[in-house]
């Protein structure tokens, strides 16, 4: 893959998370649903084991709710990609030198 | 679906971290083994694609939602190892910034959606694609796999609700399978709408068609 088709993947990728996150729907998922429908969404409630810094896909200190999830989505995909994209470099290399 | 902590007990949770870890482990030697030079950005990008796409919910019937899962999509791609690869970079990443899914659940986790919906969404794709011929049966096999990728995660997350005492079978299953039987129309139609941009744009980046990676 050159350059240019790799710029055209991470944008395509930035602009769903940035533009179009915000317009997601806040229904609950398959999952909650299910959840509250039986009974059970309070098992999940009693709190994580941990705190995650950005819970719920909202960048702390935004006053704008939907603005603070189009930076984490615009944030999340970029470190994602460089996960991705570095994982993938490690394994290559290994293979490598193999 | 995502699992938070909480749903899970410890004899559910903690086999699932077993079962999960021995096979990441093998799926990450196989991706050592199998990678490409041009699959490496692609493992990169498919990473930013699904994280960006999970945070789309798209609503369906009765104030539910889903968004796309991408295990097949993942897998038809980049092969069902690097694709059950990609899709726990992303559920591990979702846990632990986001608190998407718990830490404990995360085993589960990876079982149902990187292992079940990805592995397993894969080998329902070549099916498939066997029976319809190469060109054809892209599109008519992600779509298909994709929507059974979806069911069969819900189903795996039923089972694994119900032998945590959170559920009982009878009612878990059925309303889990259901739901996600409406939101894998949507998993469908996403997997192969984006499947044919990439087969008219960059046919040669897709895994499934080639049967393996030149």
């Amino acid at each position: 893959m050159s350059r240019k088709d790799i710029a055209v993947g991470v944008i395509i990728a930035v602009a769903i998370a940035f533009f179009l996150s915000p317009l997601a729907s806040s229904w609950p998922d398959g999952l909650e649903k299910v959840a509250h429908d039986h009974g059970f969404i309070v098992k999940g409630e009693q709190g994580s084991v941990f705190k995650s810094p950005i819970p719920d896909y909202i960048f702390p200190g935004l006053k704008n709710e939907k603005m603070a999830t189009a930076i984490s989505g615009l944030l999340g995909t970029l470190v994602i990609f460089g996960i991705g994209y570095g994982l993938a470099s490690l394994l290559k290399k290994n293979k490598d030198c193999r | 679906m995502h699992i938070p902590d909480g749903f899970l007990t410890a004899n559910t949770w903690a086999p699932a971290w077993v079962i999960s870890t021995g096979t990441i482990g093998y799926c990450l030697k196989k991706t050592a083994g199998l990678l490409k030079d041009r699959m490496v950005p692609l493992m990169g990008i498919m990473s930013a694609f699904i994280f960006a796409a999970q945070m789309i919910n798209f609503p369906v019937i009765g104030g539910t939602s889903g968004h796309l899962l991408g295990g097949v999509l993942a897998a038809v791609l980049l092969g069902p190892y690097a694709g059950a690869v990609v899709l726990t970079c992303v559920l591990i990443f979702q846990c632990l910034i986001f608190q998407d899914g718990g830490l404990l659940a995360l085993g589960a986790n990876i079982f149902n959606m990187a292992i079940i919906g990805t592995i397993g969404g894969y080998i329902m794709f070549n099916l498939v694609n066997k029976i319809m011929g190469n060109k054809k049966g892209l599109q008519i096999g992600a779509a298909v796999a994709a929507w059974f990728s979806v069911v069969l995660a819900a189903v795996f997350c039923a089972l694994e609700l119900a032998i945590s005492g959170t559920s009982p079978l009878l009612i878990v299953l059925p309303a889990m399978a259901g739901i996600h039987a409406l939101i894998g129309v949507g998993e469908a139609l996403i997997t192969a709408a984006v499947l044919s941009f990439i087969q008219k744009v960059r046919p040669d980046l897709i895994y499934g068609l080639a049967g393996k990676m030149d």
